[in-house]
């Protein structure tokens, strides 16, 4: 019992003496993670920017547009950790960031976060939106968990992008076993023997990895571009020897026949690319051969569209809208072409193009201009825009906000549990947008209520004995300290002197305990515009 | 609590005039042109108002239901009661419905293509099957967006305990979604400030402050964002009075009675509350009817659930003189299959399942469709969700042929059928 007790007691101070590192400044800052900032200097790495910086200067002064100056590197971090984990940075990680010299915290940065285990776990998820939707799909023959968690381990090895997409195509074996196939299996049609539907999966391939609607050439031939109906089909006709049986997905023998409800006929389709028929190599399954296809380093649809989502995921809005859709009358914007060259020439690495995207001056402008009035600045790229946070990221951010230390992937079981457990609910009342990932619609009054009485709220910004509000009434003895720690862990940046002056008179204030005083204003910032918007 | 200081306080805090439910000034055209959509409907039309969807979750058996066929193999058992309306039979356990029938039409030929939980409660809850271009608004959300707002100060959709996949508003917006609420024996969730008056004014104040500096060089663009006139309508309807539309205990106890003693029960009675204080469609949730083992046991229990809430609720409308106004539809995904399985369950059958549907100006104790006693021929006069939801839209006056524009620029017409007239023509 006494052992018990002593234990407990040193548990306790040691958790107090960790968090008083991370509230306040250290002296001898030690970065966790290791950064070699070189790539960043390497010649092809810096002229690929400049090319993207050029593109978007071009657009600017033939629209007559005043670009906005560049964002302080808290905002362009707290941009960062939303477009990659889904979270805003830690105090910790705030305090890692701010001991590292100016030049080079913005490199740094973007390599802590991709060497981090939610910049996988949280892109796999935005990604498997894409892939395989966010319906729970057939019983048994689908595991949806099993397929993020491939994919989230696939991003963390830097597994090239053609590679990851070659195998979901092609992959034949069990769902459970080989992740990979869930991206067939999803289509499981229960009413089919159970076999997968060609036209789901043609539609997802083209949609997902080429950013092409080829789908709507399902029921009519494409308004802008030249696919017809009958792409569409010998595209699906691709799917059509693909079976799922008791060992998993298999190719088989077979053609692929469709119902012509015009003719009233059952018809064999043979399988046909649309374009770029030269890619298409003769030897493999079907499946291997569209795989091979549609990443080939000369289709211009696959790099394109990937560029389009990843820069979307970066700043909130897809350069090209909507971001499954390239083929719109709207020529395509020079920066992204380039994007999508430099892509396709390092091998289809990421890293590499999220690197480049995130120090783009585009990328690390700020999110708003006194000069412009007409909102085309925010239009041509030439201000970062406001985009409303997902419903994840809301959780995340909260859960954040009220935690003095990283919650990351290694943090405590417990912590981890809480983090998912609450972010589900709170996610179902707040209401998840689903498959349509970057819409720009305004909030609901639903949201508001649970922002504003919420149980995540009100429990994760109470005082108690582990919450952040505790822990720095105790510890932030002076006011301007305490306000200031607030602001940066809520709203990633420093109080101005008005709002700085304001609120330290509130903590002054008798009528309530300081400690009511601090969760005030955790309220306050949590429920502001800022906090809801990714700005 | 004291409401009027509450409402005092938020008159005060907010100054803009008028502002209603207001959300991003993108929908805002959308939205005005609701009140004169055609078909727009004043207190005293005709038409249905509201909606009132009894959903039952997993897939309700229609045999033990709305479509018994007694004494045939497939029956395994179960066994029919006579109704007000000669001829018509329910399966035992709903003797409470049976004498309502004369109010109550039913379809035992309905078809779909969706087999499976999540497509077939899309399928049934927006009219179309899923399509990963579009997401479809529900049937309530449509309602929403086409009848006039009125007084309503709470949400004019409301979900009473929702399954997995509440209602929702699709291409419409997400402030056409459902607001999901539980057993209404509980407060409204998240709508009431855990904090004193003073201390929330304080907090608004600080938050004030915030809000100037973000909107500081941003003011348009913020002011775009719709954020703060959210938080207003969410702070008046916190303050509502018709927040006590919810509340249920305000019943007499013989009223709550006649419900049933159930969360379901109290669902209904929640429902009719709010439909009479304006809000558009009501969802309740009934769980529980996906018997893939013991089929007959579970929905015995359900059925002692449904029938005196179902009942009750059609008894109650008629008594306020409100069935006339307010359309309810008793659905869930998809049927159960004739055979009974090795665990003396049902499966999944989306080819021959029933609803019922009552009020609104759906003409009471009619049978549509007739499924085979053996279970093995299709069923005769088969009629498809869409002509289900294009029903709905004719109740509510609602044109199911206006064209609308998705996000994406496509073109859908609410429903792709047709009204089921049969249903409809005295």
């Amino acid at each position: 019992m006494f052992l018990r007790d002593l234990l407990f007691g040193g548990l306790v101070l040691g958790a107090i003496l960790a968090l008083g590192a991370n509230l306040i400044p250290r002296r001898h800052g030690n970065p966790p993670t290791p950064s070699d900032t070189s790539v960043y200097k390497e010649a092809d790495f810096r002229l690929t920017v400049d090319k993207v910086n050029s593109a978007f200067r071009g657009t600017w002064s033939k629209d007559n547009v005043q670009p906005a100056i560049q964002a302080d590197d808290l905002t362009i971090a707290r941009r960062l950790a939303l477009g990659l984990m889904g979270t805003i940075p830690s105090l910790e990680e705030i305090r890692q960031l701010e001991s590292i010299p100016t030049e080079k915290r913005i490199s740094w940065w973007i390599d802590h976060i991709l060497q981090d285990r939610r910049y996988a776990d949280y892109v796999a998820e935005r990604y498997a939106r894409a892939f395989v939707g966010t319906e729970d799909g057939p019983f048994v023959f689908f595991r949806r968990r099993k397929f993020v968690n491939w994919l989230s381990e696939q991003i963390h090895q830097k597994t090239p992008y053609d590679r990851i997409v070659r195998e979901m195509i092609s992959t034949e074996g069990l769902w459970t076993d080989k992740p990979a196939t869930n991206f067939i299996t999803v289509t499981v049609q229960n009413d089919k023997k159970n076999q997968p539907d060609p036209i789901r999966l043609a539609g997802r391939v083209t949609r997902a990895f080429l950013g092409v609607r080829l789908d709507c050439a399902q029921c009519h031939d494409h308004p802008f571009a030249p696919w017809k109906q009958s792409d569409f089909e010998g595209f699906s006709a691709f799917f059509g020897q693909t079976h799922v049986g008791f060992r998993g997905v298999y190719d088989g023998p077979g053609e692929y026949t469709i119902d012509d409800k015009k003719k009233g006929i059952q018809r064999t389709v043979p399988p046909k690319v649309a374009f770029a028929n030269d890619l298409l190599p003769d030897e493999g399954s079907l499946r291997e051969r569209m795989s091979t296809w549609v990443t080939h380093k000369n289709n211009p649809f696959f790099a394109r569209a990937t560029v389009n989502r990843i820069w979307a995921l970066l700043c909130g809005q897809p350069l090209v809208a909507p971001v499954d859709n390239l083929e719109t009358e709207a020529p395509i914007p020079p920066a992204l072409q380039i994007l999508a060259d430099d892509f396709a020439n390092h091998d289809f690495d990421l890293a590499r193009l999220i690197r480049i995207i995130a120090s783009s001056e585009t990328f690390q402008k700020q999110s708003l201009s006194t000069l412009d009035s007409s909102g085309l600045a925010e239009k041509t790229w030439a201000q970062f825009p406001l985009t409303r946070l997902r419903p994840e990221q809301m959780a995340g951010s909260v859960l954040q906000a009220s935690s003095v230390a990283t919650i990351n992937a290694d943090s405590h079981v417990v912590t981890r549990l809480i983090r998912f457990g609450d972010q589900n609910d709170f996610i179902k009342r707040y209401g998840d947008s689903g498959e349509d990932e970057f819409d720009s619609r305004g909030g609901t009054i639903p949201q508001r209520l649970v922002m504003m009485n919420g149980k995540l709220v009100s429990e994760k910004t109470k005082e108690g004995p582990f919450t952040a509000t505790t822990r720095i009434n105790w510890l932030a003895n002076e006011d301007p300290r305490a306000v200031e720690t607030v602001f940066l862990a809520v709203l990633t940046r420093r109080p101005t002197a008005r709002e700085a002056a304001f609120f330290e008179e509130r903590l002054k204030e008798t009528d309530q305990r300081r400690g009511q005083q601090i969760q005030d204003l955790y309220w306050d910032l949590i429920n502001s515009t800022e906090f809801s918007w990714n700005h | 609590m004291e409401p009027l200081n509450r409402r005092q306080l938020i008159r005060s805090t907010a100054t803009l005039a008028g502002a209603t439910w207001l959300t991003p000034v993108g929908q805002w055209l959308a939205r005005a042109s609701e009140g004169n959509a055609p078909g727009a409907l004043m207190g005293d039309s005709p038409r249905a108002q509201s909606v009132i969807v009894l959903w039952m979750s997993g897939g309700p058996s229609q045999l033990e239901t709305f479509d018994p066929h007694e004494g045939s193999r497939i029956a395994g058992g179960t066994t029919q009661i006579a109704t007000a309306i000669k001829g018509v039979s329910l399966a035992s356990g709903f003797e409470s419905l049976a004498e309502e029938m004369g109010s109550v039409s039913l379809i035992r030929s309905m078809v779909s293509k969706e087999g499976d939980h999540e497509r077939g409660t899309y399928n049934l809850k927006t009219g179309f099957r899923p399509d990963p271009t579009v997401i479809h608004p529900s049937l309530g959300a449509v309602a929403c967006h086409e009848l006039p707002i009125g007084h309503a100060e709470i949400p004019r959709h409301v979900s009473i305990l929702s399954s997995q996949w509440p209602a929702r508003g699709g291409y419409l917006g997400d402030k056409f979604d459902a607001f999901l609420m539980n057993d209404p024996a509980g407060p409204v969730p998240d709508t009431k400030s855990y904090m004193s008056p003073e201390r929330e004014k304080r907090r608004l104040s600080g938050l004030d402050i915030i809000e100037e500096s973000f909107a500081s060089g941003r003011a348009k663009r913020v002011g775009e964002t719709l954020h703060r006139e959210t938080m207003r309508g969410a702070l008046r309807m916190m303050t509502s009075e018709q927040l006590r539309a919810f509340d249920v205990s305000l019943e007499p106890q013989s009223v709550r009675d006649s419900y049933g003693d159930s969360p379901f029960g109290r669902g209904c009675l929640a429902a009719r509350r709010l439909v009479e204080a304006g809000v558009r469609c009501v969802e309740v949730t009934l769980g529980g009817w996906d018997t893939h083992a013991n089929n007959h046991q579970f929905c015995a229990a359900n059925v002692r659930l449904l029938d005196p809430a179902f009942s009750g609720l059609l008894k109650d409308l008629r008594q306020r003189k409100m069935l006339d106004k307010t359309l309810v539809i008793c659905m869930g995904e998809f049927g159960r299959t004739p055979s009974i399985n090795p665990t003396g369950g049902r499966d999944h059958w989306p080819s021959g399942f029933s609803i019922a549907m009552a009020g609104g100006g759906i003409q009471g104790g009619r049978v549509l469709g007739e499924t085979d006693p053996d279970g093995k021929e299709e069923p005769k006069n088969p009629i498809k969700v869409a002509d289900l939801h294009s029903t709905v839209f004719e109740c509510l006056g609602i044109d199911h042929k206006k064209i609308n524009q998705t996000p994406i620029g496509r073109t859908v017409k609410f429903s792709e059928g047709d009204p089921v007239r049969a249903l409809l023509d005295a």
